[in-house]
């Protein structure tokens, strides 16, 4: 069968591509448009490495298939900084050495954003129920938690300007 | 592998009719993506059901609530009213995965997944909801406790579907709940599931209910007697242990890795008890 023949906006650009019906949206994303931000760890929906919003919707780009997203608006990690300059939440993530491996990191980070989209104080229970499905193996978790709470106030102050 | 994503029921339906290999319906994704991945399936034919407006629908009707088959969990948990009227089965879908996984997974996937440790189907067979089928002879509808008749065993014929699910119409003083017990906080399968429907009068007696159980047989139980066990009553402590005596006696479990048989039989009575008495405290608020 041929190729689904898809265009889609990625971080803003208009793209095309070709896909088998079985290459996921992680795939498209990897193998295709050369955007390696967004990292496979499981490929079933349990690690979060794979997070990327689509349509303003945080999914993981493993479980979407790269045919169903013909139309739609996706935003990757590799959409996160402004030229040179980083997102609060990145450079949160490094004062805070919120990394060790950094496998999960791209994950972490877009999650993060979605939350703090959605809501700009979070408590540290809610930052950790929104984050439970980005795991990470080497931080325990603790400094990953902080520099979110420390980008939300970042971003608190930069509202209230 | 094809993919087809038709934009009617009437076209999903008749290409899943006329598919002489293995034909899979696409929602969320989250379960049939992963089994895909694992080679546990191998489909010749997907199709995609999202963009049927049918599916993806949340709408008040005949007094109750019509929920598309392909509606996210959370889309369900930001409806502005649906969690008022339902928190039972607006929490179970909640349950379901991660934050990820709630911008995807569907309460029509989580049924036809056919699991019985699914977290959204007890709260709906509590619930009352009746599942509407889409299939080459037209329309039908069958309670939600019905569609499941075991592991990856469904009621449905070929080229048929679930399009949506409605609840039934409220009366005052009407609540649900669901809770599950899993062995940490997050992201886990059900050991065991419990929903609880019911509506009370002026005086806080129980005029009717409605417990539902996952994970403790080949298929999501409804459970009349536990039910039973608790209508007339206003739940004191004798009702409750008539309601733990009546869920645990319907029980039939496995013995896995997520649990025994002895566990999930203790362990029904008491989310059954628990549910029911959260069920209790949303109504006399609602």
């Amino acid at each position: 069968m041929a190729k689904h023949h898809i265009e889609a906006t990625v971080n803003g650009d208009a793209v095309e591509f070709l896909c088998e019906t079985e290459e996921t949206l992680l795939d498209v994303l990897r193998d295709t448009l050369n955007l390696t931000g967004s990292k496979e760890g499981c490929a079933s929906g349990d690690c979060g490495a794979c997070s990327v919003m689509l349509d303003g919707r945080l999914v993981c780009s493993c479980l979407v298939l790269g045919c169903e997203v013909g139309g739609r608006r996706i935003e990757t990690i590799e959409g996160m900084a402004t030229g040179e300059t980083l997102h609060p939440l990145q450079q949160r993530f490094l004062e805070h050495a919120a990394l060790q491996c950094g496998i999960c990191t791209p994950g972490f980070l877009v999650a993060g954003k979605a939350l703090l989209e959605r809501n700009p104080d979070p408590t540290e229970t809610e930052i950790r129920y929104w984050l439970a499905g980005n795991l990470c193996r080497c931080t325990g978790y603790d400094k990953i938690v902080s520099a979110v709470k420390d980008a939300a106030a970042t971003l608190r102050n930069d509202v209230r300007g | 592998m094809r993919y087809e994503a038709p934009t009617t029921l009437q076209g999903a339906v008749a290409l899943l009719a006329g598919a002489s290999g293995e034909a899979r319906v696409l929602a969320g994704g989250t379960d049939l993506l992963v089994q895909m991945r694992a080679d546990v399936v191998d489909p010749d034919l997907i199709v995609d059901i999202k963009k049927i407006p049918e599916t993806r629908a949340v709408a008040e009707e005949r007094g109750g609530w019509r929920i598309g088959a392909a509606v996210t969990g959370a889309e369900l948990k930001e409806h502005p009213r649906l969690k008022q009227v339902w928190p039972g089965v607006v929490e179970a879908a909640n349950l379901i995965g991660s934050t990820q996984v709630q911008g995807r997974a569907t309460l029509g996937g989580n049924l036809c997944n056919g699991s019985p440790a699914a977290d959204s189907v007890p709260a709906l067979i509590a619930g009352g909801a009746v599942a509407t089928l889409a299939g080459p002879q037209g329309t039908r509808d069958l309670p939600v406790e019905d569609v499941m008749l075991g592991p990856r065993k469904l009621a449905l014929g070929k080229g048929e579907i679930v399009a949506s699910f409605w609840l039934p119409p409220r009366p005052p003083r009407s609540s649900d709940a669901y809770l599950r017990f899993i062995p940490r906080t997050e992201m886990d399968i059900a050991v065991v599931g419990a929903g609880v429907s019911l509506t009370i009068d002026g005086a806080g007696t129980i005029t009717a209910a409605r417990v539902s159980l996952g994970a403790v047989a080949a298929r999501v139980l409804l459970v009349p007697g536990a039910a039973a066990a608790i209508v007339g009553s206003r739940l004191d402590r004798p009702a409750q242990d008539r309601l733990e005596a009546a869920a645990r006696a319907a029980c039939r479990p496995i013995d896995d890795k997520r649990g025994t048989v002895e566990f999930r039989i203790e362990v029904a009575g008491v989310l059954a008890r628990r549910a029911a008495l959260i069920a209790l405290d949303r109504a006399r608020t609602s």
